[in-house]
């Protein structure tokens, strides 16, 4: 049976997680290599690693992190930000990412989900979304619309069609991260969840809000989403306390979630 | 010293990553001429099965890669797209594959199944063999794919994965062995397998 997956979202500036709530006020944490490694050894089943200043900095996207994350890490990793052709895409997988997380990108240039698609396999693209509930209007009748530019920028497009447009360019998988809950440690936006995961047929992976276990049952029970990602949960210093990725799973699987077990590490014969 | 097989949409970095970390000696292929002085081949796949045909006729890679491995009977490890295209034909993109094991490879469908199958699953080992030594039943591997082979003889059977058909998740064949979960990102468990086959 497919598992759930707990999925670690990186905010990286410079080589160095950090954490922001609701996009602002971030403080630094550790070495990404470090944070990455420490998770891998708990049984982290992904990782998505943001490179939250390359877009706003119009730069590239720090590759040499992405190799290092490589060299060590053997679980699927995702990259994003400041991706802007397909040759950065290329550049990025070539240097040991699985997939590619566009975002803001995607809604500039919706062209690119469908050239990443056909030139890499739709299982790379990931299509990010910023969300946030607005009020009801013949543009964005579900209420909740996308944001762009780390939150900054409203774009007048309702959440769930653009979740279909991006699926029918070729998106493998949409993560969904709630605005209004991003940071707050108040539980994921279980309505945005349902709303986007009846409207598409790929993957769905909830984020933005997980502050307890309770928070990623609730979306392992209460939708259909595929994966969670869990953020300050794990490294937050602005949370009382933080989770290992066994204190995640186990009560999760006791809970009737199937989820996998992080194996033994493997050290190959001398 | 073996040859990761580099093309075009490949991952082959991360195979090679994954090899380097397990003390093994690697080397990206690009051209038949570095096929030369390899011992073993693995062949790892992303993207779809037409690019990757497309990608080896182009490079010259499939002639070379068949001479060594149908020919010489160097071992040959698939992953992913690299365990599809072994197979008779795809129906992603309606084309004929390299034909080395008899079977066709078909696309998942079925009410409320997510495609592309993205995730960790089960593989459920069906027989002994040295490729699976030290590996526990039932462990978990990484997987994405839209599609599935269905091989005509059973006996090519290792594993078997549950997503909404079971299917075969390894498959060998003499000197040629292949997985459908990314042997190189699927952990411990996936370095083993590795592991495994460089000491085949």
């Amino acid at each position: 049976m497919l598992t759930k997956r707990i999925i670690a979202c990186l905010d990286v500036v410079k080589g160095t997680v950090t954490k922001a709530t609701q996009f602002q006020d971030n403080i630094a944490v550790a070495p990404a290599v470090d944070v990455i490694r420490e998770l891998y050894r708990q049984g982290i089943d992904e990782v998505i690693f943001f490179d939250i200043l390359a877009s706003a900095e119009k730069r590239k996207i720090d590759i040499e992190t992405v190799r290092e994350v490589a060299r060590h890490v053997f679980v699927p990793f995702t990259v994003g930000g400041g991706l802007k052709t397909l040759e950065d895409l290329r550049e990025t997988l070539k240097a040991g990412a699985e997939k590619i997380s566009i975002d803001s990108m995607a809604v500039r240039n919706p062209d690119l989900i469908r050239q990443g698609a056909e030139a890499f396999g739709r299982q790379c693209m990931v299509v990010s979304m910023q969300v946030k509930r607005v009020a009801k209007s013949p543009e964005i009748p579900t209420g909740f619309e996308v944001m762009i530019d780390g939150a900054r920028v409203a774009t007048g497009m309702d959440a769930i069609a653009w979740a279909r447009r991006a699926e029918s360019l070729g998106a493998g998988e949409l993560c969904i991260n709630s605005i209004d809950r991003d940071g707050t440690h108040s539980g994921y936006d279980i309505e945005l969840l349902q709303q986007i995961c009846g409207a598409v047929n790929v993957p769905v992976i909830a984020s933005g809000g997980a502050g307890t276990v309770d928070h990623v049952l609730e979306a392992f029970r209460d939708t259909e989403c595929s994966a969670a990602i869990v953020s300050s949960m794990l490294y937050s210093p602005r949370l009382p306390r933080n989770f290992s990725v066994s204190e995640i799973k186990a009560p999760l699987e006791a809970a009737g979630v199937p989820v996998r077990p992080n194996p033994e590490p493997f050290q190959p014969p001398a | 010293m073996i040859g990761v097989i580099d093309y075009e949409a490949g991952n082959a970095p991360s195979v090679v990553s994954a090899l380097t970390h397990l003390g093994h000696a690697s080397r990206l292929v690009a051209s038949p001429a570095e096929l030369g002085s390899v011992d073993r081949v693995i062949l790892p796949g992303v993207g779809s099965a037409a690019a990757t045909l497309e990608s080896l006729e182009s490079s010259g890679l499939r002639g070379a890669i068949e001479a060594r491995v149908r020919g010489e009977q160097i071992p040959f490890l698939g992953i992913c797209v690299g365990l599809q295209i072994l197979f008779e034909h795809s129906e992603e993109g309606d084309v004929p594959c390299l034909g080395w094991l008899e079977g066709r490879v078909r696309r998942f469908e079925g009410p409320g199944l997510r495609v592309p199958q993205i995730g960790w699953n089960v593989a459920e080992q069906t027989r002994e063999h040295p490729l699976l030594a030290g590996l526990p039943h039932g462990g978990h591997y990484y997987f994405v794919n839209s599609y599935y082979v269905v091989p005509v003889r059973p006996e090519v059977v290792l594993c078997t994965t549950e997503y909404g058909v079971r299917f075969a998740s390894v498959v060998a064949d003499g000197n040629v062995y292949a997985a459908q979960f990314h042997i190189e990102k699927s952990g411990p468990l996936g370095l083993r397998v590795l592991d495994n086959f460089a000491r085949l």
